[in-house]
């Protein structure tokens, strides 16, 4: 047990830094968008969560107007519902606890708490990857944002390709299961399919219904 | 980008956030719907890694990024530590473009 203690304390700070490099380039973007650093930093800090503050600012960048980044940006984060359900055994305590927990229920959180094999060592997961992450978040965002020009083109330093594949790493142990790996898949083939056919933010929504798709497996006595 | 707007999706966000650990307190849900759940998370997850590796806008593209995730799918099946996976990834779509792809 001490062993697994330490190893995600040291996987989840490593986490927690590796994606504040992306907060960095969150920073660039909006910078390079015209957005205010103290309104970028205020979307780290208030939104904190990278896919709808990407989105949001992509759309605004590319001319699709306000209300089609809000839709977009709130669409996009409707995935935290399942998200916070299915932490709910490992986010427990006081009102008050759960309240201030709830803003680091992210992406990255939730694909390492969920990948433990308790809740006691899911919530430790969760604590370490979601305290670190947002601090390094908005160190990151603060230098991207006042300083990007010093930093340089995220995309041409490869950072675009971080984000799937820390959370790929993220999620893997899950995609042992059969029913995991089934729904996972067909999620993914539906987001894609959907991509061109749906408004921002709305196909990652419909990939839910790969769900389905594993319980179909599960009842099959795949598991 | 106003701040109208930002106050709205962080509102919103945050009672997404939120909705699970308030509304669910510390009542314990049968197992099999905490699973469900869980799959449910997984999926979402795996769609999102979709899309950040293959969407450019609202069109599909196969480029610099997505060899920077499959060579980050190689590391991940070897056993690598995250930070390697991670810095993988971008170096190798870095080299990529770098490379004119």
């Amino acid at each position: 047990m001490r062993s697994a203690e330490r190893r995600i304390l040291r996987d989840g700070v490593a986490i927690g830094v590796a994606v504040g490099v992306i907060g960095a380039s969150f920073g660039v973007l909006a910078r390079t968008a015209g957005i205010d650093p103290l309104m970028a930093c205020a979307m780290s800090a208030l939104i904190f969560t990278g896919g709808s503050q990407f989105l949001a600012v992509t759309v605004v960048a590319s001319g699709g107007g306000i209300l089609a980044a809000v839709i977009g940006g709130l669409l996009l984060s409707a995935r935290h519902i399942p998200f916070g359900l299915s932490l709910a055994p490992v986010l427990r305590g006081s009102l008050a606890k759960r309240l201030l927990s709830s803003q680091l229920v992210i992406d990255e959180s939730t694909a390492f708490a969920l990948s433990q094999p308790t809740p006691e060592l899911g919530r430790r997961a969760f604590y370490t990857v979601g305290i670190t992450l947002f601090c390094c978040w908005q160190a990151g965002t603060a230098l991207g944002a006042f300083a990007g020009g010093a930093i340089g083109d995220p995309a041409a330093m490869g950072i675009d390709a971080a984000f799937p594949a820390g959370l790929l790493a993220l999620m893997t142990p899950r995609l042992r299961h059969p029913d995991a790996r089934v729904a996972a898949l067909t999620g993914a083939g539906l987001a894609l399919a959907a991509t061109p056919l749906l408004p921002a933010g709305a196909p990652i929504l419909l990939a839910g219904l790969g769900v389905f798709a594993g319980l179909a497996i599960r009842r099959d006595g795949g598991r | 980008m106003t701040w109208p707007a930002l106050v709205i999706i962080a509102l919103g966000t945050y009672a997404m956030k939120a909705a699970g650990p308030v509304v669910l307190g510390s009542r314990t849900l049968p197992d099999r719907i905490v699973a469900l759940f869980g799959l449910l998370a997984v999926t979402l997850l795996a769609a999102l890694v979709a899309v950040s590796t293959f969407a450019d806008g609202r069109s599909l593209s196969l480029d610099a990024r997505a060899v920077g995730v499959a060579a980050a799918a190689v590391a991940i099946r070897l056993g690598a530590p995250f930070v390697a996976v991670v810095v993988l990834a971008a170096a190798t779509a870095a080299a990529v473009r770098a490379l004119g792809g």
